[in-house]
């Protein structure tokens, strides 16, 4: 216990030495502390916001747990009533359900016993709630909305355009690594230099194009213009580079064509730098939004992005019902979070690539 | 068949269609050389990079040269220098109401401020995050890994969360009700609010990127320089100024010119947090030329294109500034 204090407090200089506090080690922790919380907190506050039914969402102060006021069918009365916890005038608390509240005064009654009406003041009163998770929020996207829909569509554009990404990225590196030709060096300046084109410089023509090529409202139209990353074969060279030249001809020697060489021995040497461009592409691709939402106007191929800001967006926001999608649109990148987070750090501390 | 494990077997058939393709391409390869099949490599990625973004980049020019509603070019009408003189023509610079088109000089103005505040907090915070991820912290992995985890989340979840939570009855408020603040704050419905709320929750998703790159860096710096510095009883500010801010600098700049490009064109997490508004108080360059291209009932793709030229021109400028920066710290021997 006292060592693992030690090892979780250790501070500048001193390990675990007598020294004391020095004001830097405060600053370290409570800018620690305050990240974890302010990190975390929003992520957490959203699930848990998530499983909560539309009533408790309305209510302020909030609770931070999904609680659901009880209610009970008492005799004599039509609708169910609510249940309250009461503070008798001799101290007993008794559990009641209200029938009508009339300025500070509750008019309760003992489901039991329901002849006889009690007044409470409405300060002495608190609801029976208990802990119950709104699953619906989470069923009736998927089974009454579209949300199954775009959930597809955000699959099928994510891992068709990591496949094409990783293919075809992989061929260019290759032929940018292994060969000697003219003009190599002019292809790699402008695939470099595209990576200074954002979308938003190009997007008015860029949906031209993709209008004359008949994509506009197709998944084709969201893929197509975003594989060719030159990210992607900027790290995929690199990493081609370090693959030794002896293997490729040795492999010549013995009648293998240039597609065997590129599909059955630099490719699979190359499994680490195609994992993390894997990694970042489906990141990539999953988040996208201002491109699919130019690109799709009709509602049946909205991805789960675009769907979700068009129904924030609407006037009466339900949003118990976006709380729990957001949650579903976060799980992807929450799992490549917690186990692939790796790739992606030392990806970017290398590179300094996004 | 006990001995193949599930990835070969699933790669079998991969395996072969390989061995499929690879028929015609033998042909290939004896017809043109291995010179021919180097263009073959390179073929699908230069063709899909030439239609996607060579092609409009072209194109774009042509486009603020045009005018007319139809986006087809063969429709639209040639117009010359005038989408640009509309942009440009105002009685007085520093006030938008007096220009054409007011809208884009807002957004133009707002832009700026937005880039300047957001990138300068930006960098203060990740230095801080960075300076302090690089003590002998114990589980540092995971400290870093809290910082980082914003940066993954998509632009529309995180617009989403922050509405949430900075709705009037949303969580700061009750947060800040908790600590007597008896009067809600408008965050999303206040000009200056929601300014200041796209500063700080595009501050949130973005800076544990540029903390990382920074946190490299400083990892980079060698530790004998401050066993020096610790031997000659040097004061830790000191050692501060005299050692990690110039030897931090090259990554410092990188990271600079990183954020002001982003900060440039931020769009996404602005649009569902506020969508511009209220009014046209976060109404950015990146929703002006969307709005103006496709979204609003009179658009204009031709102001738009002009629009994004010029956009376009403010980021080479700063690409160009950041490439010098490269070449200056290389030739200081640097990396």
């Amino acid at each position: 216990m006292g060592a693992a204090a030690r090892f979780i407090l250790r501070r500048r200089g001193a390990h675990g030495s007598g020294k004391g506090w020095h004001w830097t080690d405060i600053v370290t922790w409570l800018w620690l502390v305050g990240g974890l919380v302010i990190m975390f907190g929003p992520a957490i506050w959203l699930v848990f916001s998530s499983f909560k039914t539309p009533a408790a969402l309305a209510e302020f102060p909030p609770s931070i747990l999904p609680y659901v006021t009880q209610q009970a069918m008492v005799e004599g009365y039509e609708k169910p009533l609510q249940l309250f916890n009461a503070k008798m005038p001799d101290g007993s608390t008794r559990v009641l359900a209200e029938v009508r509240r009339i300025g500070l005064v509750s008019q309760m009654v003992d489901p039991k016993a329901p002849g006889e009406i009690v007044r409470v003041n409405i300060n002495d009163r608190t609801p029976v709630r208990t802990i119950s998770f709104a699953t619906e929020n989470y069923i009736q996207p998927f089974t009454q909305f579209d949300f199954l829909r775009y959930l597809w569509n955000s699959v099928f554009v994510t891992v068709m355009a990591t496949l094409i990404t990783l293919v075809v990225n992989s061929m260019a590196a290759f032929a940018l690594s292994k060969y000697e030709f003219r003009g190599r060096g002019a292809a790699m300046l402008i695939i470099l230099a595209t990576l200074m084109v954002p979308l938003s410089v190009i997007m008015v023509p860029l949906y031209s194009i993709i209008s004359s090529l008949n994509l506009f409202n197709s998944l084709w139209g969201v893929i197509l213009p975003t594989v060719a990353t030159p990210t992607g074969v900027f790290i995929l060279r690199q990493y081609m580079l370090t693959i030794p030249d002896e293997l490729i001809d040795a492999a010549r020697m013995d009648k293998a064509s240039e597609w065997q060489i590129y599909w059955r021995i630099v490719l699979p040497l190359t499994a680490p730098a195609l994992a993390v461009l894997a990694i970042f592409s489906v990141v990539w691709r999953w988040n996208d939004f201002l491109w699919p939402l130019i690109v799709l106007s009709r509602r049946e191929l909205y991805t789960l992005q675009v769907g979700l800001s068009i129904y924030s967006g609407e006037l009466n926001v339900q949003w118990h019902f976006i709380l729990a999608m957001t949650v579903v649109t976060m799980i992807p990148v929450v799992l490549v979070f917690i186990f692939l987070q790796r790739f992606i750090t030392t990806g970017i501390a290398g590179t300094g690539l996004k | 068949m006990s001995t193949t494990s599930p990835p070969s077997l699933l790669m079998a058939p991969v395996h072969a269609a390989m061995r499929i393709v690879d028929v015609p391409l033998r042909a290939l390869q004896k017809a043109t050389g291995i010179g021919g099949m180097a263009a073959f490599f390179l073929a699908p990625n230069m063709l899909i990079f030439s239609i996607f973004v060579l092609l409009p980049l072209v194109i774009n020019f042509v486009y603020s040269m045009t005018g007319g509603t139809a986006f087809f070019l063969a429709e639209r009408y040639f117009v010359g220098f005038d989408q640009y003189a509309r942009l440009f023509s105002c009685d007085n610079f520093l006030d938008p109401m007096s220009c054409q088109e007011d809208a884009f000089w807002t957004a133009a103005g707002n832009t700026f401020w937005f880039v300047i505040l957001q990138v300068a907090l930006m960098i203060v915070t990740a230095l801080i995050t960075a300076l302090i991820l690089n003590r002998d912290l114990a589980a540092r992995s995971f400290w870093r890994a809290v910082f980082f985890f914003p940066v993954l989340l998509s632009p529309v979840v995180v617009g989403l969360i922050w509405k949430w939570i900075l709705q009037r009855q949303g969580l700061l408020n009750f947060i800040l009700y908790q600590f007597g603040v008896t009067e809600p704050f408008t965050w999303l419905t206040d000009r200056n609010w929601t300014f200041a709320a796209t500063i700080g929750v595009s501050i949130w998703a973005h800076m544990g990127f540029y903390a990382l790159i920074l946190l490299a860096g400083l990892q980079a710096i060698p530790k004998d320089l401050y066993e020096a510095a610790e031997m000659d009883g040097t004061k830790p500010a000191r050692v501060f100024w005299r050692i990690t801010l110039p030897l931090l600098a090259p990554n410092l700049l990188v990271v600079v010119v990183l954020a002001l490009i982003r900060a440039v064109q931020i769009f996404d997490e602005v649009f569902v947090l506020t969508g511009g508004g209220p009014g046209t108080s976060t109404l950015y360059l990146t929703q002006y030329i969307y709005e103006t291209g496709f979204a609003s009932a009179l658009r204009n793709p031709g102001l738009a294109a002009a629009a994004s030229i010029l956009m376009g021109v403010v980021l080479v400028i700063l690409t160009l500034f950041q490439l010098g920066l490269g070449r200056k710290n290389e030739s200081k021997g640097k990396r």
